[in-house]
């Protein structure tokens, strides 16, 4: 895992959408074990306390789940994952949209914009 | 128990007031950065931490008691200018901190020394600066401590020696135990800090947590800082 952080946004916070992004992506699979907190800290050139926080709230949100002695593994519910995918997308699909319209650019021309580049 | 607390602490030198009424905790388990330009007293309040000055006024407590031979064992200081012999070998090094300190972890420093590929029998005053940098923090991260005190340790090295002492600051500080580093290097450092303590003519002008700061301003805690600074 590679990580650049941007040091005007809260740490925890890109760590949370680090971690997330790799589950979604299948990066990380359901039902992986994830190292320990030290050992992703210094992976990631971050405090623990701030991986701590981290995983926290991956395992309030549900995606990571904490099996008493044996550490920190990633859900095994599928549905939840995709669910959180989806919203993502729609995320990442209204900010496109967004941007076009700032650029003077409406929904059908950005759809037809997409259209083409697959194209290509 | 606190780990640190200053109480009402000032420190005067012929009459100079370098420190006014500075009131501090530091908590277990955390990375606090000591931030504040050249010449605020940040080596001062280290200092007096370290029993090496005694307070004009108030007081220091760690575990509850002044500064003195336990607090000795419990805090591993890398002071900002180096103190050990040049004409001692690495090897010699290791073993007068050996016998000198009852938590240093000798494997462990051996350990990070052989990933630096630094010969034993190699004299300090041979090496490069960065090489003596280096052999110091392992010396000091190498003590099973409560808490570890920096002054400047990212002074005049270059990046990739600047990772490597991140890196081997938060691979090596024990579980539980907390470190304080003082530098006006921020924007190296910050991403590891939990907590900040912003220090101007000799007094503790603000402490956050690094993330709520960030979040509260919208910004890196070195803008933070140098917006405050105006510098």
């Amino acid at each position: 895992m590679d990580y650049i952080f941007d040091n005007e946004r809260p740490i925890y916070i890109q760590l949370v959408e680090k971690l997330r992004m790799e589950i979604i992506s299948g990066k990380l699979k359901p039902g992986e074990r994830i190292p320990s907190v030290r050992e992703l800290a210094i992976t990631a050139r971050v405090n623990p306390n701030t991986m701590q926080k981290a995983l926290v709230e991956l395992e309030d949100e549900g995606l990571l789940f904490t099996e008493r002695t044996n550490g920190k593994f990633v859900t095994e519910n599928k549905e939840l994952i995709e669910k959180i995918k989806k919203e993502l997308a729609k995320e990442k699909v209204n900010n496109y949209l967004k941007d076009m319209k700032n650029i003077g650019i409406d929904y059908d021309e950005a759809l037809k914009y997409l259209q083409e580049l697959e194209r290509n | 128990m606190k780990l640190l607390e200053c109480k009402n602490l000032s420190k005067e030198f012929d009459g100079k007031q370098i420190l006014k009424d500075i009131n501090l905790t530091i908590p277990r388990g955390k990375l606090i950065g000591l931030l504040g330009k050249n010449g605020v007293g940040k080596s001062t309040l280290i200092k007096l931490i370290n029993d090496l000055l005694t307070p004009t006024e108030g007081e220091i407590l760690i575990n509850g008691k002044t500064p003195g031979v336990e607090s000795k064992e419990i805090i591993s200081y890398l002071p900002e200018r180096t103190y050990l012999d040049k004409e001692m070998t690495v090897k010699q090094v290791i073993k007068y901190f050996d016998e000198f300190y009852k938590n240093f972890d000798s494997e462990k420093a051996n350990k990070l020394l052989k990933d630096l590929d630094l010969s034993l029998e190699q004299k300090i005053s041979k090496m490069s600066k960065g090489m003596q940098e280096k052999l110091q923090l392992i010396l000091v991260m190498s003590r099973n401590a409560e808490l570890y005190i920096l002054d400047e340790p990212l002074g005049g090295v270059d990046p990739a020696t600047r990772d490597y002492i991140l890196d081997t600051i938060l691979s090596n500080f024990c579980e539980g135990a907390s470190v304080i580093i003082s530098t006006h290097l921020i924007s190296d450092i910050e991403r590891i800090l939990d907590e900040v303590i912003f220090m101007d003519k000799g007094e503790i002008v603000l402490t956050s947590s690094a993330d709520e700061l960030r979040n509260k301003e919208n910004a890196s805690i070195d803008e933070i800082f140098r917006r405050y600074f105006k510098c």
